[in-house]
């Protein structure tokens, strides 16, 4: 018989129980998430009636009301028989042309095709990972594609293309020129202007905060201004520049600016040691920042000089309001023409130019967000 | 460095020192910066001059001649061109301010909404910061003023709104408040209210500082500001009178006009700036870690005054900088007004007046100077802002 003292201790733990059914599962995520307190209750409710409201009659205006064939205004009326009317997409398909090349010569329009499927081609060397001979895609992208492209638009006589003006250029393809020059041109410039700003020379220093300051203090708008109307006459008349050329150098010197900042931005995340290491041994300047710094510089900042790709790319549609006739302009002359005027035209229009726009800047976005998260975790797994 | 060893520099040829090469580098630079500049300069002489338009700021005293739609200050068509210019001017000033206030108020709801617990909630947040982010403003403008404000019913068939409010496509028309003469009282009670609540504020302070007891600071400075004067006004009689909107035959008279053009800009750029003050909001209160909450729940304080105390004030020191850039980029934005016709500085200064008179070199040059001092008084601003609360490291 045990003494009265004696106690028992159990000698393996005893097994977790299981957490109450109401706190398991779809119950508890629902009582975690949705319905804590009065507040989130109210929050839950104001949020599904929100969606009530938004969901139905966007699926209804872009898909189930829509008016999906039809050759003119006739067919996206309201009727007694058609109460609801949706999106007018016959509208689109038959502009769809106008949309994309604007007033390009129909039998000249496979030049347009190659060149997105060149600037593509460039685009997916560049920015894919373990493509091989990024060095050549470089080149490739920043020097032999411009002069290609320029020759495949413009018109090279030479090789049996014939000339297309600017003035006929327009749609999706004048968009993508823009945001494309801008691009080129200011990740270049923007280098130049940042190491301007942090070198040592007071005077050139001077210029490119001056410069820097003065594009980024002023509305886009008003350096298009400025290229369209004082540009012509800065320079002799007999050079006059092309309209869209104007537009296209506004464009370009803007994005160098905000472009510098980023850059900067980039040279600031470099720790003092690898100038340091560089000076060390016996790098001069350009070896230093060619072979050291800028490489690591730009490698960082590649997620911001994504965002503020995406920032130019929708800036470009400012071109618009210098008489540039890019994919907004064209979306605003197609929901006019009174074939098919109708009281959901100009929302359809729209609703097409927020579909593109927001497909091609999400995308970028999504890519800046997975370097980011690369980089993220590399840095972390080499501490 | 050869120097501090006591030897001699090393004699280096011109072309290899450093010195040398830096002050040729930037003479050559001013050199070729003032060549294009006096090549500018003597191209648009020649040009104007071929072009018989006349340089000087002469034209800012000529008379406009043109309309404008929406005036803050007394405007004819007999107006100078310098008129323009301040109504151009107050009109940006106008919207900018609206829409900042605006734009605050929504950006840092939907950024508070974002970090909330309720998924339903910040997803729904979060999808309107990444569409709305991720389309051009000018289509938002165009959106709202085409195929929203423009698509209202005509005036035969406008809508009216319970209160006298009247909707149609040419503008939202509101009832114009007329006080009577007792309003004077009610303002001098306003203004007895505020200085009794600042009063009240600072005996409290003082009195927790002696005896460590707390007043209800807020529900009295509430009543002395609000409860006070909303008394006196209705003792007074209620003292105002409303001009309702008169539907005319042609046209809507009387009341206050909110232009479809002020209103679709005002719109666009308060939903779309909002969209990207919410990101900061957002990253601003995510920087303050969670230890800082911790550290006050442990020392007894309660969630509201931990939130007011702790986290906000520390959290206003990430939010604030990208804040402002974001009004900045609201003030810019606010000269795509141009493209919808609201009558804004570049409307009516780099559009019209430049039209009109040609000279583009003084009209751009003061639009731009325009611009640039908003950016460099509130960059200046912000400067004083950050030498005050950034973070005294040691």
């Amino acid at each position: 018989m045990a003494s009265a003292n004696s106690s028992f201790v159990r000698t393996t733990p005893v097994p977790a129980m299981a957490p109450p059914e109401r706190e398991r599962g779809m119950v508890g995520w629902l009582r975690d998430n949705l319905l804590s307190s009065p507040i989130n209750i109210a929050l839950t409710l104001a949020s599904l009636w929100l969606l009530y409201l938004i969901i139905p009659s966007l699926l209804n205006f872009l898909v189930l009301d829509a008016t999906w064939t039809g050759h003119d205004r006739t067919a996206c009326l309201m009727t007694p028989e058609r109460p609801h009317v949706g999106a007018c997409w016959p509208f689109v398909w038959e502009r769809i042309n106008f949309f994309t090349y604007g007033f390009y010569p129909a039998n000249e329009r496979w030049r347009v095709n190659i060149f997105f499927v060149l600037l593509v081609v460039g685009i997916v060397w560049l920015l894919k990972r373990r493509m091989p001979y990024k060095k050549f895609g470089a080149i490739y992208f920043f020097i032999l594609l411009p002069i290609v492209s320029i020759m495949l638009l413009l018109g090279f006589p030479p090789l049996g293309l014939s000339y297309v003006a600017t003035s006929l250029w327009g749609g999706i393809m004048v968009t993508v020129v823009v945001s494309a020059v801008g691009i080129v041109f200011s990740l270049p410039l923007g280098i130049i202007l940042a190491l301007g700003r942090r070198s040592t020379m007071p005077v050139v220093r001077l210029f490119s905060v001056i410069f820097i300051e003065f594009v980024r203090g002023v509305p886009l708008i008003t350096v298009l201004f400025m290229a369209s109307v004082m540009l012509p006459l800065f320079v002799p008349e007999s050079w006059s520049p092309d309209k869209l050329l104007r537009a296209l150098i506004g464009v370009a010197l803007f994005a160098a600016a905000y472009m510098a900042e980023v850059v900067r931005a980039g040279l600031q995340g470099i720790p003092r040691g690898q100038y340091e290491g560089a000076e060390a041994l016996g790098l001069g300047y350009w070896k230093m920042m060619g072979l050291i710094i800028l490489p690591q510089a730009l490698r960082i900042t590649i997620p911001n000089i994504v965002n503020s790709n995406i920032a130019l790319f929708k800036d470009t549609t400012l071109v618009f309001i210098v008489g540039i006739f890019d994919f907004l302009r064209t979306i605003e002359v197609a929901r006019i023409d009174p074939k098919w005027a109708t009281p959901i035209t100009s929302t359809t229009g729209y609703a097409f130019a927020a579909i593109f726009y927001f497909l091609c800047c999400w995308m970028m976005s999504r890519y800046a967000r997975g370097v980011e998260t690369r980089l993220v975790t590399r840095n972390r797994r080499r501490k | 460095m050869a120097d501090a060893r006591g030897t001699a520099r090393p004699q280096v040829s011109p072309i290899n020192d450093p010195r040398w090469r830096s002050a040729i580098v930037q003479v050559l630079l001013c050199l070729v910066i003032a060549w294009l500049a006096y090549g500018a300069i003597t191209n648009a002489a020649d040009n104007l001059a071929r072009a018989r338009i006349a340089s000087g700021f002469d034209f800012w005293n000529s008379t406009a001649g043109f309309d404008i739609s929406q005036t803050l200050i007394p405007y004819t068509t007999q107006s100078t061109y310098g008129r323009a210019f301040w109504v151009g001017l107050l009109n940006t000033l106008l919207v900018a301010s609206l829409g900042i206030v605006f734009a605050t108020i929504i950006g840092f709801a939907i950024g508070i909404l974002q970090l909330s617990k309720n998924v339903l909630v910040s997803r729904l947040a979060a999808a309107y910061v990444e569409i709305i982010r991720n389309l051009p403003l000018l289509l938002q403008l165009l959106f709202w003023y085409n195929a929203v404000l423009k698509a209202l019913p005509n005036l035969r068939e406008s809508i009216t709104i319970p209160g006298g409010a009247v909707l149609n496509n040419r503008g939202l028309f509101l009832p114009r408040p007329i006080f009577g003469g007792a309003m004077d009282f009610v303002l001098a009670a306003f203004g007895l209210g505020v200085i009794g609540a600042i009063a009240f504020r600072h005996w409290a302070r003082r009195r927790q500082a002696l005896t460590g007891e707390q007043s209800p600071v807020f529900i009295v400075a509430l009543s002395l500001i609000v409860v006070l004067p909303l008394v006196v006004f209705v003792a007074a009689g209620i003292p105002v009178t409303f001009e309702q909107p008169e539907m005319g035959r042609f046209n809507i008279s009387g009341g206050i006009e909110i232009l479809p053009e002020f209103a679709a800009l005002l719109f666009g750029l308060s939903i779309y700036t909002a969209a990207f003050i919410a990101e900061v909001v957002r990253a601003g209160i995510q920087a303050v870690s969670q230890g800082q909450t911790e550290a006050a729940f442990s020392l007894g304080l309660r969630p509201g005054p931990t939130l007011r105390l702790i986290v906000i004030p520390q959290a206003m020191r990430v939010i604030v900088p990208p804040l402002t850039n974001q009004y900045l980029n609201l003030t810019k934005n606010s000269s795509l007004a141009v493209a919808i016709g609201y009558p804004d500085l570049v409307q009516v200064f780099t559009g019209t007046v430049l039209n009109q008179t040609g000279q583009a070199v003084e009209v751009v040059a003061i639009t731009m100077a325009v611009y640039l001092t908003i950016s460099l008084i509130t960059s200046g601003l912000m400067n004083l802002y950050n030498r005050r609360f950034a973070l005294k490291e040691r």
